[in-house]
């Protein structure tokens, strides 16, 4: 991972547009090729680094629901709370935090009701209860990191 | 009021649906990745740049860019901070937190009291918590009176992330 990766991330966040070449703004302006820029693309993502690139999809506009949820969870039982949880598809993230709630995740289903669906799924196989926290207002969404 | 937002839906066929999955995990990596994509499709490539435009527009593709494992990028502290801040001001003072430069996510949430007092949720990224931790304190400033409390929650570990997954 050098200077001209951290370059490439940076623009790379805000997108490509859908041309014939999408590359060849960001070669320009790095003064690379499109193969090199290809190149470095795919590197970072087998490498962790880019966790992949693509279309980020948001799942309400597609008709279905995003909601975080969190839960507190005895430590001896985490793993295997961690495993139970992660094994529905619908939870697209989640973290281990320090707090009394120490596990939160992200519900991301192509339909509304799979969210209540898929909590109460959670809160019978774990035997613990679930917080929902679905937002009520969106302030603000960037995610973009300067490397 | 409280209520959440209705989500506004857009109409996906079955070619939409196809896209989606064939790139919900990442697109090919390619000089002319829609080519690529058009072919492992079997869709011509004016339809499939078509109905992603039309996707980008309707806002069911927020961008279609680089999506960093921000751990593996040594942005290891990742700040969830939130505040239990006075329900009259939330939405002025939560729209001014989302423009600070260094908040990534700013939401309203409901609390669950007495175990969650918070209603504002603040994302702030940093290489250490040094950097989390001077972020917050300017949000604190931002916020003065009208917060009661907050508090830092910070990731310890990431136990899972995907993109959006589709059920074929």
């Amino acid at each position: 991972m050098d200077e001209m990766d951290r370059e490439l991330i940076n623009r790379l966040q805000d997108g490509i547009a859908v041309t014939d070449r999408p590359f060849a703004e960001v070669a320009q302006a790095l003064e690379l090729t499109e193969e090199s820029v290809v190149e470095r693309l795919r590197r970072l993502v087998d490498d962790g680094k880019l966790s992949r690139f693509g279309p980020l999809y948001n799942a309400e506009r597609l008709g279905g629901a995003v909601t975080l949820v969190a839960m507190a969870v005895p430590e001896e039982r985490y793993e295997q709370v961690a495993e139970q949880v992660n094994a529905h598809p619908e939870v697209s993230h989640n973290y281990a935090r320090e707090h009394e709630l120490n596990m939160w995740f992200v519900l991301s289903t192509e339909r509304p009701e799979q969210i209540e669906q898929t909590l109460a799924a959670i809160e019978s196989e774990t035997g613990l209860p679930v917080y929902n926290m679905p937002r009520e207002k969106e302030y603000y969404i960037g995610l973009r990191f300067q490397l | 009021m409280n209520a959440p937002q209705p989500a506004p839906e857009t109409l996906l066929d079955e070619r939409d649906r196809e896209i989606i999955q064939a790139t919900q995990k990442g697109m090919p990596l390619a000089v002319e990745p829609y080519r690529v994509l058009a072919q492992q499709l079997a869709m011509p490539e004016a339809e499939l740049k078509e109905r992603l435009q039309r996707m980008k527009d309707s806002g069911a593709i927020r961008r279609i860019a680089a999506i960093p494992q921000h751990y593996a990028l040594g942005i290891r502290a990742n700040g969830m901070s939130v505040w239990d801040v006075d329900d009259r001001l939330v939405d002025e003072l939560g729209k001014q937190v989302g423009e600070l430069s260094f908040v990534s996510h700013s939401y309203r949430r409901p609390r669950h009291r007495p175990h969650w007092p918070y209603n504002l949720f603040a994302m702030v990224h940093g290489r250490n918590r040094e950097e989390v931790e001077a972020q917050v304190a300017e949000i604190e400033k931002l916020l003065g009176d009208a917060c009661r409390s907050h508090d830092i929650l910070y990731s310890s570990r990431l136990l899972k992330k995907t993109g959006l997954r589709l059920r074929g």
